[in-house]
């Protein structure tokens, strides 16, 4: 207990009647949305700022965080997409001397509601029996009924599109644009370290909002294009389906990642599917058909693409798949030079296992030849 | 890939003795590889020179060496056996020395073995110093700047060019004597002189210290397709300059960024597989400058180690286990998490917990030892603590440690004052975490603190919360007007009640546990599962915490906080002692393990309670259930609560686990094998010579006394010398010989000053006497003698530091049978169920009773081993009542003798008196066998008996 810690009351209210007393951190208010849990142990501020959390209430299985307060640059946008989080503790003070701002004052600003004092291990094996539900976090609505009746009005996931909320509302560039290689990015919700992965690698790219047509990414004249993450069901994307069929049409590299590697998957046809409660963390152990290799990598995602559904397709095959439970990790097809892979190769936060499919998404656009080489 | 299937058998390389750097986390390690082995059908062939470990007891592998760790034992042993492979990674330094070593003569070359798990070129590169520097420099990997200097004056100029503070490390030194940090320039000649000095080939290292990075450890595993996976990253409390053997460590890293922890990770991922070729774990330490969040790499250890056993049981994840299946081909995606049993083990464990490991000194056993901590480890044990918050962990610590401590708020009878805890906090000692707290309840800022120690401000910060918890408990003067939030918060904090009893001031610990438990602030169990509870997980490894439980208005099935699951079997605890210390150590997780494996046969549940993470008797398979609690009173208890047990087994876990009793007893728990009062007329002084008295058997004259002049008075009726000593200690501590009333009273009055109110023992010592202790197995009707062990040195060196030879060699038949008929009649007066050690002086023929211990002892394993039977198994069938020694038929196989030798660690203590007496110094034993007494290794020995003998 310290002079700055908070002793106000937060509740936490699940859909199944489920009911946590906390104490409140960040935002004064009521916030809520999807409830999920992330088991990652470190990089709390760029899972935060990431736009494919959009709509969800996010627990931090991790027995704290804000430790090592914010930093300038430790984002994955420009403000925190999270729509809610519950915690086991919270640091108020932290001691990393080259952050600007403790995440108490970061949430305050971001005005994010959060809970802490709440048995997070007892929640996530709630969630991880009972499936992924809504709920809702106030600091001000102090009975069950009124609760009840905010956390009615929060939407379903299922079914909902949430990625034009995200997308850039105007296009944008970023790198050398007297590189040789031009990529198409089309924002669903792209992860700022998204777009650094190829930049790094001498790319010129270009983000362009969720729904913008084929022929506006035409008139850039990309060598490649790169459909990105980002958060809501895939089911309800049809624009988004069209413009990646479209894009599929050209025959020019073409590289999914998450939200992506779905739409690649419904372009041809392939069932994606709400997933039980989701794979989110930095420890998913995924392994490379192709190569034999695996990785550790970092996964947000509560929609999946359906394993029947890619076998009994003939254009796509199978690239990568999750080691714990056989999901489907990584597709290609087999005609086109296009790949996608469910997890994030960009990480942040993460390890930086899979940061090679940036690297072969710049050779397939350098030599279009060498697309059926291993690795890929 | 799958495993290599031209491997068939494995020799597995143990460390041999305890010694300090070197413990039972290496028994851990090997037992975990020789099962891991035998489960894929390979015979596995064990050396290990150490009595007391469960590797080499027969159940762990298909043939045993007890011989010396030597080039010429592995000859033999290869000679002897048909043996494809050598896993020497997990024996520490000792074994992959060894290893190398053979390998230098060609003698795996000669024998066809092939070494697993190592790469020897590797070896090398990751001890010497120089070639590691070198290397890190070609891989781009930032280290401390250093220069290799032959002469006074090179060192001098090289100290200039880097800058003070500088450490200086001699080359081809052990154990870094010689070396040393200089902060200021006139220390700089000197040291300087000393490390050339120690180094055979003059040659020192002067490198730049990095006083006050923070300093990171990463445990790591490799197969043989190069992947790899991050077990645990573990952070030091202490910052650089602190052995991290000797550091309060944590995990999971607690103030790690992302981005600096993937920094880490690349860098440790690349620097093992540039190494060398070779599947299996590794080790990385990691020095982080907290300004700027460079790194530098401080080392690699190319096998598993202590940080490797605390992160196994930190995470869950049985790292060598998993290490010695990649060492036989085995790929990490094809294997399976051990915990899950549906998720694969190749992943990287995540945690939602706190694990807080803190070590154990013993510097009161080596007088004159400089108690600073530095880079030499000093540490002869350690504890680690599991809590859903750091203050409760880092509490949890303390209360296992077993030294008076409460929680944070250490007992001490000297309290300082400000000005003297400040000075105190310059020098890093074992104490320094309560002299922190100390000073911040006193005021010291933060500020002050963290220039002091340098120890990272979110550290700081927890104590902090500590300190300022237990102001505000203390505003309420009553247990009944302490809000129920604000004691439901401190025992989130690790409170023990007996702290907040000490803070309230007007009730007892017992009196806050039922006020609590009428509130319902109860501990929960939760599980440690490799995996944040993403995944379901079986195995049945817990500790408590606090946490508030979910309310429901609408679902059938309620989110529970507690995930220990009562069986409903029949079941029995067995109580562990807590850390390593001298006089206490890996025996007794050897008898723990082997009780455990007894009850299980017997068809009971069987319960582990113990803090100690060195163990095998904590692995999350050995029990049926195991707690990683401390054993402590109150934790013990709620475990007891919880469990409803059949009975609780104390015989198992030293004096520790043997001290709970009367509490278990008052509970009216029961206490399986012999009764508390057998026990307590055995500890007991009084009783216990009023028994003697009885049965007519000798003892030395005794006394007791609480005040000098009353000892003066009972040492002049016993008689000079006489033996002083507090009533129950452990390993001999404070225990004096004294021959005239002017030491007597020295003795006495330090004694009084470092415990006081103690009740003193003052004996007639018989001087020039000889000893020999008897291990007996009573089970209320029958005793067996399990042996007879005759010291070699005379009587005043304690039983653990002298050497002993099974069975007796030099005394005569009638002696020998008197000792059996007296330690059968006290077994059979007492009504021992179970274990009993006696300890015997013979003078002039006559022989006298000195002591005796209702409980397994440190010569039990070392009795089972040399004869080659299962006395701990028996012993705790006996205890149960499942078996009659009636109804057994045991054959002790000995040919020749067994001698027991003492290891110490003094090379660690440079300034410390080497001279033995009645207390115990020794770390560690080796077990030696010899056909005969004209063995002239025995000889010798028997010879120089007399050569260690203080006054």
């Amino acid at each position: 207990m310290t002079a700055t810690q908070s002793n106000a009351p937060a509740w936490l209210l699940l859909t199944d009647g489920t009911l946590f007393k906390g104490k409140s951190f960040g935002a004064k208010g009521t916030a809520g949305g999807e409830i999920c849990f992330n088991t990652g142990m470190t990089g709390y501020q760029e899972v935060f700022t990431d736009p494919s959390y959009t709509g969800q209430v996010l627990i931090m299985n991790n027995a704290y965080v804000g430790n090592y307060g914010v930093k300038e640059g430790d984002v994955e946008s420009d403000s925190i997409k999270i729509a809610g989080l519950i915690c086991k503790n919270i640091s108020h003070r932290y001691s990393r001397m080259v952050a600007n701002d403790s995440l108490e004052d970061y949430c305050i600003k971001n005005n994010l509601v959060a809970i802490y004092d709440v048995d997070t291990r007892s929640l996530v094996q709630h969630i991880r029996s009972k499936g992924a539900m809504n709920c809702i976090i106030s600091t001000e609505l102090m009975d069950e009924r009124s609760l009840e009746t905010a956390l009615a009005k929060v939407p379903d996931m299922a079914g909902l599109e949430l990625s034009s909320q995200v997308s850039t509302k105007e296009p944008y560039t970023v790198g050398d644009s007297k590189a040789a290689i031009r990529i198409a990015v089309m924002d669903f919700g792209v992860k700022i370290n998204i777009l650094n992965c190829m930049v790094e690698r001498g790319a010129y790219v270009k983000v362009f909002p969720a729904k913008t047509g084929i022929d506006e990414l035409k008139a850039f004249e990309p060598n490649g294009y790169f459909i990105s993450n980002g958060p809501g069901d895939p089911a309800s994307m049809d624009y988004a389906v069209k413009t990646v069929k479209a894009i599929l049409a050209e025959g020019k590299p073409f590289f999914g990642i998450c939200l992506g590697h779905q739409l690649l998957a419904r372009a041809n046809d392939i069932r994606t599917f709400k997933m039980h409660h989701g794979h989110r963390g930095l420890n998913h152990p995924v392994k490379n058909l192709i190569t034999g290799k695996s990785e550790i990598t970092t996964q947000n995602h509560g929609f999946g693409v359906d394993p029947e559904a890619v076998k009994n397709c003939a254009d796509v095959e199978i690239t990568h798949v999750n080691l714990n439970d056989g999901s489907i990790e990584g597709i290609r097809m087999k005609n086109k030079p296009a790949f996608s892979v469910q997890y994030h190769p960009e990480a942040t936060p993460g390890p930086h296992d899979s940061r090679y499919l940036f690297d072969d998404f710049i050779r397939l656009i350098e030599n279009i030849a060498d697309y059926s080489s291993p690795g890929l | 890939m799958p495993r290599d299937l031209s491997i068939k058998s494995v020799l597995i390389i143990g460390s041999g003795p305890i010694i300090i750097g070197q413990a039972c986390e290496f028994d851990y390690s090997g037992s975990q590889a020789a099962r891991s082995l035998r489960e894929e059908g390979i015979k596995v062939i064990l050396i290990n020179s150490n009595p007391a470990t469960i590797m080499t007891d027969p159940i762990m592998a298909d043939r045993v060496y007890l011989l010396p760790l030597t080039v010429e034992s592995i000859e033999q042993i290869l000679e002897e056996n048909d043996i494809d492979a050598v896993l020497p990674t997990m024996g520490g330094q000792t074994a992959l020395n060894l290893a190398k070593e053979a390998d230098e003569l060609g003698i795996w070359e000669r024998f066809n073995v092939r070494l697993i798990g190592v790469d020897i070129k590797a070896i090398d590169k990751a001890e010497d110093r120089e070639l590691f520097r070198k290397w890190m420099i070609e891989l781009n990997v930032p280290v401390a700047e250093a220069r290799t200097a032959n002469s006074l004056l090179e060192g001098k100029e090289f100290a200039q060019e880097i800058g003070l503070p500088i450490v200086i490390r001699p080359s081809f030194t052990l154990g870094g004597t010689g070396g040393g940090f200089v902060m200021h320039k006139e220390e700089l000649d000197a040291a300087l002189e000393r490390g050339l000095t120690a180094s055979p080939i003059h040659e020192v290292l002067v490198e730049r210290a990095v006083l006050g990075w923070k300093e990171f450890e990463l445990e790591l595993l490799r197969d043989m397709n190069d992947n790899v996976v991050i077990i645990c990253t573990v952070e030091n409390f202490d910052p650089m300059g602190i052995h991290t053997g000797d550091s309060i460590t944590v995990a999971p890293a607690m103030t790690l960024s992302d981005t600096a922890f993937q920094l880490m990770r690349n860098t440790a991922i690349m620097m093992m597989r540039d190494l060398g070729n070779f599947a299996g774990g590794c080790n990385v330490q990691f020095a982080l400058n907290p300004e700027t969040e460079e790194i530098i790499a401080i080392e690699i250890n190319p096998r598993v180690s202590r940080s490797s056993a605390l992160a196994s049981k930190a995470t869950g994840y049985p790292i060598a286990k998993i290490a010695a299946k990649l060492a036989i081909g085995y790929a990490l995606d094809e294997l399976k998490n051990q915990i899950t049993q549906t998720t694969s083990a190749y992943f990287e464990p995540a945690l939602d917990y706190v694990i807080v490991k803190m070590p154990r000194w013993n510097f009161d056993k080596f007088k004159g030892a400089d108690d600073t901590l530095g880079l030499q480890m000093k540490s002869v044990g350690e504890v680690m603590a599991i809590g859903r918050t750091f203050p409760e962990a880092l509490q949890k610590a303390c209360q296992s440690l077993e030294n008076n401590a409460t929680g944070l708020s250490f007992i001490s009878t000297s309290r300082m004052r400000p000005e003297e805890l400040i000075d105190s906090l310059k020098r890093p000692t074992w104490d320094r975490i309560f002299r922190i707290k100390e000073a911040m309840a006193a005021g010291v800022s933060i500020k002050t603190i963290r220039e002091l120690t340098q120890i990272d401000r979110w550290f700081l910060y927890q104590v902090q919360d500590i300190v300022n918890m237990e102001v505000e408990i203390r505003k309420y003067k009553h247990l009944e007007k302490l809000p129920d939030t604000l004691l439901y918060d401190a025992k989130q904090m690790g409170f023990s009640d007996e702290q907040i009893a000490e803070l309230v001031k007007d009730c007892t610990a017992e009196e806050v546990y039922e006020h609590r438990k009428s509130l319902g602030i109860k501990r929960v169990f939760k599980m440690v599962d490799t995996c944040s509870a993403e995944f379901e997980a079986k195995t049945p490894y817990y500790y408590s915490t606090f946490e508030k439980e979910a309310t429901h208005n609408t679902i059938n099935v309620p989110v529970v906080a507690n995930e220990s699951i009562l069986s409903g079997k029949k079941k029995i605890i067995v109580l562990g002692s807590g850390p390593n210390r001298i006089g206490q150590g890996i025996e007794f997780d050897y008898c723990c393990t082997h009780g455990l494996m007894a009850i299980r046969e017997c068809g009971y549940e069987a319960i582990m309670v113990n803090c100690n993470p060195e163990t095998v008797s904590t692995d999350f398979d050995i029990a049926d259930k195991l707690y990683f609690e401390p054993v402590y009173w109150e934790h013990l208890w709620e475990i007891i609560e919880h469990e409803r047990p059949d009975g609780v087994i104390v015989q198992l876990g030293g004096q520790t686990a043997l001290k709970l009793a009367k509490r278990l007893h008052e509970k009216g728990i029961k206490i399986i094998g012999t009764s508390f009062d057998s026990m307590d007329i055995a500890e007991d002084r009084g009783r216990f010579s009023d028994t003697l008295k009885e049965l007519g058997i000798p003892y030395p004259n005794y006394g007791t006394a609480y005040t000098t002049d009353e000892a003066i008075e009972v040492a002049k009726e016993v008689g000079y010398p006489v033996l002083v000593r507090p009533s129950y200690v452990l390993g001999g501590q404070r225990m004096r010989i004294v021959i005239n009333d002017e030491e007597l009273e020295k003795s006495v009055v330090s004694l009084l000053k470092h415990l006081p109110g103690n009740k003193i023992l003052i004996d007639h010592f018989l001087d020039r006497c000889q000893e020999a202790e008897v291990d007996a197995i009573c089970d209320g009707e029958d005793v067996h003698i399990m042996g007879i062990m005759e010291h070699i040195e005379p009587a005043g060196i304690h039983s653990g530091d002298s050497h002993a030879v099974l069975p007796a060699f030099n005394l005569t038949p009638l002696i020998v049978e008197e000792m059996s008929d007296i330690a059968k009649k006290i077994a059979k007066q007492l009504h021992i169920k179970g274990l009993i050690n006696i300890q015997f002086a013979i003078k002039d023929s006559k022989v006298y009773v000195i002591e005796a211990n209702p409980r397994a002892s440190r010569t039990t394993p070392f009795i089972a081993k040399a004869y080659g039977i299962p006395y701990l198994n028996i012993a705790t069938k006996v205890m149960l009542g499942e078996t009659k020694l009636k109804d057994l038929k045991l054959t002790q196989k000995l040919e020749g003798f067994a001698v027991k030798e003492p290891v110490f660690s003094f090379n660690k203590f440079p300034n410390v008196n080497k001279e033995l007496g009645p207390e115990m110094k020794s770390t560690g034993e080796a077990i030696r066998f010899i056909k005969n007494l004209r063995d002239p290794w025995f000889r010798t020995l028997y010879k120089e008996r007399s050569m260690h003998l203080s006054k």
